[in-house]
């Protein structure tokens, strides 16, 4: 009886030939490797450091970091801790990060749009920033910014005055800074109402397409909305806002909100820089979008501007969008030549000067690539999240 | 020369006219002198051999391509340079390409609306039950949600039709909508085609089917070399052609 169940499917190929077996028996291979190699490592360093006498430990975060920094967004002073430092000098690498990401957006998406452009001087204004500004190491552009055009500038007595409210000089771009006064409430209130009549509008228009089959024009009384209302609750509620302005105390200026030399530099430079090369990537996308596509779109009454917009561009996201987040991740990691300039991002403070004071090489080194791979990761998840939002079906 | 639907009540004459049209890529002369009438419900086939420049006059009717001398007129209104026109005609004007150009990050429904949603303004519902009532018509409702990828070539080609025809064109223009199928799949386009020209649409036709010329053509035009060469009714142009341009042609096309 023991023969009784019959195994009908097929013989199975050998172990050794089955691909599924092979592909596990590599891979164990291929990881047991990999942490092999990282023992090796950390025990070598770990008694490298036990022989020379450096302790190890995440303790020196507490300690007392004693050293200026020139631009803080989080409270700072010489008083504060190492752990401190750290933030610092995150928020200064996620501002210069953010900043350049936005304007190498626009950027690239205006020059990479001129260079398909009918018009033949713009197009090649276009090609010709494209070449030159991507071909050129993206350090000697930085330095170009920093001390060619802004350590160039006047000094402060001789300052750009515009208004008697911005000031430009070599330490730095000055603006005037708002505080506000009690009765702001109202003009946060405004804002929100704002926000909340917009989207009400999207729905009603939505609605009304559905009905009457009348297309409202939502984008431009959105933003009519969204500028008037908080200006008219800001004068309702009696201007509760004074400017701080910046004025010169002794050698330099006081007051007010600066751009320092070293921020406007890398910003600057990464977002020429990253901008060619989003240029190129929107121009590959535009053309990979097939001429049939735009003629069936034309062919079928649509105006060249809902062409672009609803057949278009749709498809070409889908081509831009990888290439796209790799830009977006260099920005990023570009933005580390901080250090070339003193810009106090966390690569020039903490894993500079932080590092330096304390020694904690493995800790510092570990804490800051940890970041970089944390933000890429972030980063790419979220362009993940929205290619596969506007990914094509196929069979 | 008579065709059946000049005589027939509330039809326009001539709601095509092409009159001494010529065309030019660079210093390649296309198209040579063309004068073409069509009446409103008639059914005209264009056939010849390749690169003899009948997608390019096709493309010219609803200004995909410039002509350079000479006058179009659709629906009364000139083709020129004013965008405004090129706009009006095209919606009056369906096209149908050999390669289906569905757009294919919009579901089947929504190819089919887009146009009448944003060009006609017509309420989404409404679109998309017009848009239902014409997928049925080409035989594909239940492949409305699916994306152009997920469909067969004749299936696309018959979402094709059906976009094309959800602007209620007054026109259709088909560029060899078979001739990127396999041959199961011509006959399921063809028959939706033929179905079409019972309908009384006025069609122009490239194509090599002549089995489909000689069923619904009021008309069969043959081009060579970027001019009209011949053009007569199915019957007359397959059993008795005047040209010997046509004649080899009709021997070569035949003969498969
Ligand atoms: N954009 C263009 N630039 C230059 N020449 C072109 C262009 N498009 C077409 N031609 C030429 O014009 C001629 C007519 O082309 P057309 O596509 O109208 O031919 P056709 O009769 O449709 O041929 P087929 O049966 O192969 O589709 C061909 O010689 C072709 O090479
Ligand atoms: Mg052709």
């Amino acid at each position: 009886m023991k023969k009784q169940t019959i195994d009908t499917r097929p013989a199975g190929p050998k172990p050794w030939y089955d691909p599924r077996v092979r592909s596990l028996f590599f891979q164990a291979i291929a990881i047991a490797l990999v942490f092999w190699g990282g023992w090796i490592l950390v025990d070598n360093t770990l008694s490298n450091m036990e022989s020379r006498g450096i302790s190890t430990g995440f303790g020196f975060l507490g300690e007392t970091a004693g050293f200026g920094i020139i631009m803080n967004l989080v409270p700072y002073d010489a008083t504060m801790s190492y752990g401190r430092t750290f933030w610092v000098g995150l928020t200064n690498t996620l501002l210069v990060s953010a900043m350049g990401v936005v304007a190498a957006t626009i950027l690239g998406f205006i020059i990479g749009v001129a260079r398909l452009s009918s018009n033949w001087l713009v197009a090649k204004m276009a090609l010709v920033y494209i070449e030159v500004i991507r071909n050129i190491p993206l350090l000697l552009q930085i330095f170009f910014w920093y001390f060619a055009v802004l350590s160039n500038l006047p000094s402060p007595r001789q300052s750009v005055d515009v208004g008697g409210a911005l000031f430009l000089n070599n330490r730095g771009l000055y603006l005037p800074d708002p505080v506000t006064q009690e009765g702001f409430g109202i003009v946060w209130g405004g804002i929100l109402l704002a926000i909340a009549a917009v989207v009400g509008i999207r729905i009603w228009a939505k609605k009304r397409q559905l009905a009457t089959g009348q297309i409202f024009p939502t984008f431009k009384v959105g933003v009519a909305i969204l500028v008037l209302v908080p200006i008219i609750s800001y004068l309702v509620a009696g201007r509760p806002l004074e400017w701080d302005l910046p004025a010169l105390r002794g050698f330099n200026f006081g007051g007010g909100i600066t751009i320092i030399p070293e921020l406007a530099a890398l910003w600057i430079a990464l977002s020429l820089y990253t901008a060619s090369f989003i240029a190129e990537i929107v121009r590959s996308g535009i053309l990979s979008v097939s001429k049939g596509q735009t003629e069936a779109s034309k062919a079928l009454g649509l105006p060249n501007g809902l062409t672009l917009r609803l057949v278009v561009i749709p498809q070409a996201m889908r081509v831009i969008i990888p290439p796209l987040t790799s830009q977006y991740l260099n920005l990023v990691k570009n933005s580390s030549l901080a250090t070339a300039i003193g810009y106090p991002d966390l690569v020039a403070v903490f894993m500079g000067t932080t590092l330096n004071q304390t020694g904690q090489a493995v800790e510092v080194v570990a804490i800051t690539m940890a970041v970089y791979l944390t933000i890429s990761l972030l980063i790419s998840l979220f362009m993940n999240i929205y290619n596969r939002a506007v990914a094509i079906k196929e069979r | 020369m008579q065709t059946p639907p000049k005589d027939q009540p509330g039809k326009k004459p001539g709601i095509i006219r092409v009159e001494g049209m010529h065309k030019w890529y660079g210093d390649f002369h296309v198209l040579k002198d063309l004068n073409l009438t069509v009446d409103q419900g008639e059914r005209i086939v264009i056939c010849g051999p390749s690169g003899s420049g009948k997608s390019t006059f096709i493309r010219c009717i609803n200004r995909l391509e410039e002509h350079q001398q000479g006058k179009i007129i659709v629906d009364g209104i000139e083709l020129t340079d004013d965008v405004r026109h090129i706009d009006t005609v095209r919606r009056e004007v369906g096209m149908v390409f050999q390669h289906f150009n569905l757009f294919p990050h919009l579901t089947v429904l929504e190819n089919c609306c887009l146009s009448p949603i944003w060009v006609r303004k017509t309420p989404r519902k409404e679109a998309e039950a017009s848009a239902m009532e014409y997928l049925e018509r080409v035989k594909i409702p239940d492949q409305a949600n699916k994306f152009p990828g997920q469909l067969s070539g004749g299936q696309q080609q018959r979402v094709a039709i059906a976009r094309a025809l959800c602007m209620k064109p007054k026109i259709m223009l088909f560029d060899e909508p078979t001739s990127a199928l396999d041959p199961e799949m011509i006959k399921e386009v063809l028959d939706v085609m033929i179905e079409l020209a019972g309908s009384g649409m006025t069609m122009l036709c490239v194509t090599h089917e002549m089995g489909f010329a000689k069923t619904v053509a009021d008309r069969v035009i043959f081009m060579d070399g970027g001019e009209i060469v011949e053009q007569a009714p199915p019957h007359e142009f397959f059993t008795n052609p005047q040209e010997a341009r046509t004649q080899k042609f009709l021997q070569q096309i035949l003969a498969h």
